[in-house]
């Protein structure tokens, strides 16, 4: 029995990755849920509008490592990262102009609103695909750990090695400032608690001459920032492939329906249970066991309930689960 | 006699191309007043109350305020106009605080409002202790205070409530009235929809009888209480 090498396994192969593929899709769900709160549909494109702004942080990227700029121990992506918000921004205040507001004025079911929103999704896609193309990107630079594996090993004098990956640490630094900036403008500014006020009554909101084109655009720029930052950090950690984007969506709208759609903290909670649940369910075990049983119980087999192929499935079982018994969400959200 | 401070005259009109609901209905409020519309279920009375406020088809008639034809506005100029309205249901913010819907309430303001808040708690002592919880979590009673207090953060200069009474028990009921007579005391002039027609003519200064959307019974408050046949018909003998 061993467990301070247990606990160190555990940290390094479940709680950080969990923690920054927690923190990813937290802050994709509330993208997904700010969109659904104010706008009332389930955004489909809400994927590839991540690709978008990574794709074009991706490019500012190359060009400022062509010429030579960096941020040292630091992806240069962050500095890279408001001209994506920006073509974002650009992106789905356009495509609100062009479509969405089209279907407000005709006051459109939400469902019609969803199939709308995939056909704008088809769209994006294609627009990312013709940028940038298909293949894997890997656009991560600067220092690739605070701590290694093997400076870990040699500090501690432990078996078992601890890697931080700087990715890792800026996409949770990174998240709880996008996090806080966002409770800060929600509940703290007049025009944020006007966006929660159209969220909760839009008659009354109207009534209280609540503007609601201003509302709807302030939403759509603070979804911009939300998905490229949320995109970034991903393909930081990862890599940036457009499918895999697309993907996304899943445990994306999971996250946001557990935590219970249109609401921000739900949203947050959501993202870190579908996290650490699919790392949990897809992880083997068996190292962590064999440090933390007797001997005598030590496994044999690797203790993987799912192979990591069947990562999405997991999503999957959440989402229906959720939806069976408290279609409300853990933080008392909009039913679906 | 004086112009009313709010008049909807021979108003006919109903909800978008639907059949007409208010066929030549007059409903007026003078300034300083409590005006009550009263009747029969389906009379047309919240309707009436739309119709003044904007949120209906009209095809005929017309609404003045101060006199000044506003027929033509969206409900949202009529608040900028100086109407408060307080719908019937859905009418407070419920995952907002109470002082945010009472800042929601001056969203049209751009001066400091902290005095009309400080007015607000005066006449509702309870929603100062409850500022800071989720209007939502409040009781019946407490919430219609809310949706009151939100409508007098525009400090309208006439104040419309359709059926601020509803759903909630006799003895709220009685209290919610008392608040409604401060609030007229301050000087805003009040028009509302009743479902409970004794309590509320007792207090009213103007009463409407209104049957399938027309006039048909109109006084001060005391002269349709002691009139037989709107005894008889509306108030059980």
């Amino acid at each position: 029995m061993d467990l301070i090498n247990a606990l160190v396994a555990l940290l390094n192969y479940v709680i950080i990755p969990g923690m920054s593929y927690g923190a990813q899709l937290a802050i994709g769900a509330l993208g997904v849920t700010l969109v659904y709160g104010i706008l009332r549909f389930s955004n489909f494109a809400h994927g590839d509008t991540m690709a978008f702004g990574t794709t074009f942080t991706i490019l500012v990227t190359y060009w400022l490592q062509s010429m030579g700029v960096s941020l040292g121990p630091l992806p240069t992506a962050l500095l890279a990262l408001p001209v994506g918000i920006l073509m974002t921004a650009l992106l789905l205040l356009g495509t609100d102009r062009a479509v969405y507001r089209f279907y407000r004025r005709q006051k459109a079911a939400p469902v019609i609103l969803v199939i709308v929103s995939m056909g704008v999704m088809f769209v994006m896609n294609g627009i990312v695909r013709f940028i940038i193309g298909v293949e894997d990107r890997d656009f991560a630079d600067g220092a690739r750990f605070v701590i290694s594996a093997r400076d870990f090993k040699q500090m501690t004098g432990l078996e078992e090695g601890l890697a931080i990956r700087t990715t890792q640490v800026v996409t949770v630094v990174t998240a709880l400032v996008v996090m806080a900036l966002l409770f800060w403008f929600l509940n703290r500014t007049r025009t944020g608690k006007s966006m929660r006020a159209f969220s909760d009554n839009e008659d009354l909101a109207l009534l209280s001459g609540i503007n609601p084109e201003r509302v709807v655009t302030v939403t759509w720029l603070i979804v911009a920032a939300l998905a490229t930052v949320a995109g970034v950090l991903y393909g930081l950690d990862k890599s940036f492939k457009p499918f895999t984007y697309f993907q996304l969506l899943l445990p994306i709208f999971a996250a946001a329906i557990v935590g219970g759609l249109g609401n921000p903290l739900g949203a947050i909670a959501g993202g870190f249970v579908i996290a650490f649940s699919e790392v949990t369910v897809t992880y083997a075990w068996k190292k962590v066991l064999t440090y933390a049983l007797p001997d005598s119980m030590a496994p044999d087999s690797l203790v993987q309930l799912l192979s990591t192929d069947y990562k999405f499935a997991v999503s999957f079982a959440i989402l229906i689960t959720v939806l069976l018994f408290k279609p409300t969400g853990l933080f008392k959200g909009q039913s679906v | 006699m004086t112009e009313p401070f709010l008049i909807g005259e021979s108003m006919t009109g109903g909800y978008g191309r639907g059949p007409d609901i208010l066929n030549e209905c007059t409903i007026a409020v003078n300034p300083g007043e409590i005006a009550v519309i009263v009747g029969p279920n389906g009379a047309g009375k919240s309707t009436a109350m739309k119709a003044l406020f904007g949120m209906l088809n009209m095809h005929g008639g017309q609404v003045r305020l101060d006199g000044e034809d506003i027929t033509a506005l969206s409900p949202q100029d009529r608040v900028i106009k100086g109407m408060g309205f307080v719908p019937q249901v859905r009418n407070i913010f419920p995952s907002l605080t109470v002082e945010e819907n009472l800042e929601m309430g001056a969203f049209i303001r751009r001066d400091d409002f902290r005095r009309t808040m400080e007015q607000v708690y005066t006449i509702f002592p309870i929603l100062k202790e409850k500022r800071r919880q989720a209007a939502g979590e409040l009781s019946g009673g407490q919430r219609q205070q809310v949706a009151v207090g939100r409508a007098l953060m525009t400090k309208p200069k006439v104040l419309m409530l359709d059926e601020p009474t509803a759903g909630v028990s006799p003895i709220v009921m009685d209290e919610l009235f008392d608040r409604i007579i401060e609030v007229a005391r301050t000087g805003i002039p009040i028009l509302m929809v009743e479902q409970n027609a004794r309590q509320a003519l007792e207090i009213a200064d103007r009463g409407y009888v209104l049957v399938q959307g027309r006039n048909a019974h109109t006084g001060t408050g005391k002269e349709l209480l002691a009139d037989p046949e709107v005894r008889r018909s509306f108030l059980g003998g």
